[in-house]
């Protein structure tokens, strides 16, 4: 298992994409935000925190989404879903989607189908800290990205969180 | 995680991890239900029949709901109107339906033990409906997923059993059920609708009087008469049946705790209880009847995936 950020350079990163989304949103006023689970979410909890700070004025607007009654592969393995938390419409609203890695993108596309069945947004973005950017399978790609990375298929690159609470990213190269 | 089984015969083989699997899997496809679009495309290459030996209402609307909401392919059979009449077997029936590649039979039977039968014989995923005297398990679930989404909790809850438990499966379920998840049980009823050894065998408390089990529970369950598996007299009246065991509003009223009152339908309005406590507040049982899809949607998914393997 390899460290590619420790916890500090993890919030670097959470920073400037909090940075870069407050400029492309300034106003904040139709924007919601949605945390992919599992790894998403616990990049978009910080995320999400960070813009609240820059803005303690304005509600943030939060949700959870968990795809696994949407996944392609789903007779493989059946999977224990995860918390679906929306707690507001998203009907005409401009969605952040916030990923930890960006890789074949079909969880991107299964989060789109289940956003569509909550209702019409007017615009989605995707918001990711890596992007595996070589081993894409469909036509999606990241409107905000911290790092690019160079990866053989067979890796596996995850946020995790470890028993102090802190948050590493790290590859963990087949076998 | 994964179920520790193929099927859904009862909940006596299943085990605690795979009810508290099946109930929070439940809470998620509740989540669904209240979206706009109140369907998932998770069961969309699975096509499933409900195989019916015996009336239903919601057991079968529900089944079929939840496998619509699930986009599976359904087929319905009803034994009435089938060539069953013409001699065909269970067996025989089944095994015609299956090579129409069907992946999922959910069946419901007057024969206690017909879905273990079929389990044994072929290659489709069974999900119990109701055998007989035998077990509800779908119910039993339901029942729970609903005690514990108004108590938090079902670990030592009181819960009561009011009625005909002698030919209850939604009784013998509940009991299964709710033991194995460390709520307290008691059954209630006449002498003569509550099994003889039951407190020995299940480990259950029995009351033979209404008022003092009333006054002991959290939960009280009330279940309807069966009188069409009663082949003898088993008490002298409807009349004098709700006198002595009906649940009434006064009864309720004189009780020092709020109780939450359930039954899984159909109900016998005047006979097991009375229509001010089945429409009072206390009633849980429309929610019941709601969780039902939940719960149901949450058994297909996570059986759906041992149609491969």
């Amino acid at each position: 298992m390899k460290e590619i950020l420790n916890h500090k350079d993890l919030q670097i990163q959470i920073a400037s994409l909090a940075n870069a989304l407050l400029k492309k949103h300034p106003q904040l006023d139709d924007v919601v935000f949605v945390g992919i689970q599992q790894g998403g979410v616990v990049l978009a909890d910080d995320i999400v925190a960070a813009i609240q700070l820059l803005q303690p004025d304005k509600k943030v607007q939060y949700g959870q989404l968990d795809i696994t009654f949407y996944r392609d592969d789903i007779r493989k393995e059946i999977l224990a879903p995860d918390t679906m938390h929306l707690p507001f419409s998203i009907e005409n609203k401009n969605v952040v989607l916030i990923d930890d890695v960006l890789f074949t993108g079909r969880t991107i596309k299964a989060a789109l189908d289940v956003l569509l069945d909550y209702g019409r947004p007017a615009k989605v973005e995707l918001c990711v800290l890596v992007d595996r950017k070589e081993h894409r399978q469909f036509p999606i790609q990241a409107d905000f990205s911290a790092i690019e990375m160079a990866t053989d298929k067979s890796d596996k690159v995850k946020l995790i969180k470890d028993s102090d609470n802190n948050k590493h990213v790290v590859l963990m190269p087949k076998g | 995680m994964q179920l520790s089984t193929k099927h859904l015969l009862g909940i006596k083989d299943i085990t605690t991890a795979d009810i508290s699997l099946i109930l929070s899997t439940a809470q998620q496809f509740k989540e669904v239900l209240q979206r706009p679009v109140k369907k998932v495309p998770s069961l969309r290459e699975v096509t499933i029949v409900n195989l019916f030996y015996e009336n239903s209402t919601r057991t079968r609307m529900s089944f079929e709901l939840a496998e619509k909401r699930l986009s599976a392919d359904t087929i319905n059979f009803t034994a009435s109107a089938s060539s069953v009449k013409k001699g065909e077997t269970l067996l025989d029936t089944v095994n015609n339906i299956l090579s129409m590649k069907v992946d999922m039979v959910v069946m419901r039977h007057s024969a206690s033990g017909a879905p273990h039968f079929l389990a044994k014989h072929i290659p489709a995923a069974i999900i119990n409906a109701g055998d007989g005297i035998n077990e509800h398990p779908t119910q039993a679930l339901l029942d729970a997923f609903s005690i514990k989404e108004k108590l938090q909790t079902l670990e030592g809850k009181k819960i009561l059993l009011v009625g005909d438990i002698m030919h209850s499966r939604v009784a013998l379920s509940n009991i299964y059920l709710l033991k194995k998840m460390g709520a307290e049980l008691m059954v209630a009823g006449p002498p003569t609708l509550i099994p003889k050894y039951i407190a020995e065998a299940l480990q259950v408390k029995v009351e033979y009087n209404l008022k003092k089990a009333l006054e002991w529970c959290d939960v009280a369950n009330v279940l309807r008469i069966q009188l069409e598996r009663q082949n003898q007299v088993l008490f002298s009246s409807l009349r004098e049946y709700n006198l002595a065991y009906g649940v009434t509003k006064k009864l309720l009223d004189g009780l020092k705790k709020e109780i939450l009152i359930m039954h899984p339908g159909p109900i016998n309005r005047g006979v097991e209880i009375d229509s001010d406590v089945a429409d009072g507040h206390q009633s849980i049982i429309l929610q019941q009847v709601e969780n039902g899809v939940a719960v149901r949607m949450a058994v297909l998914y996570l059986l759906s995936g041992s149609k491969n393997s």
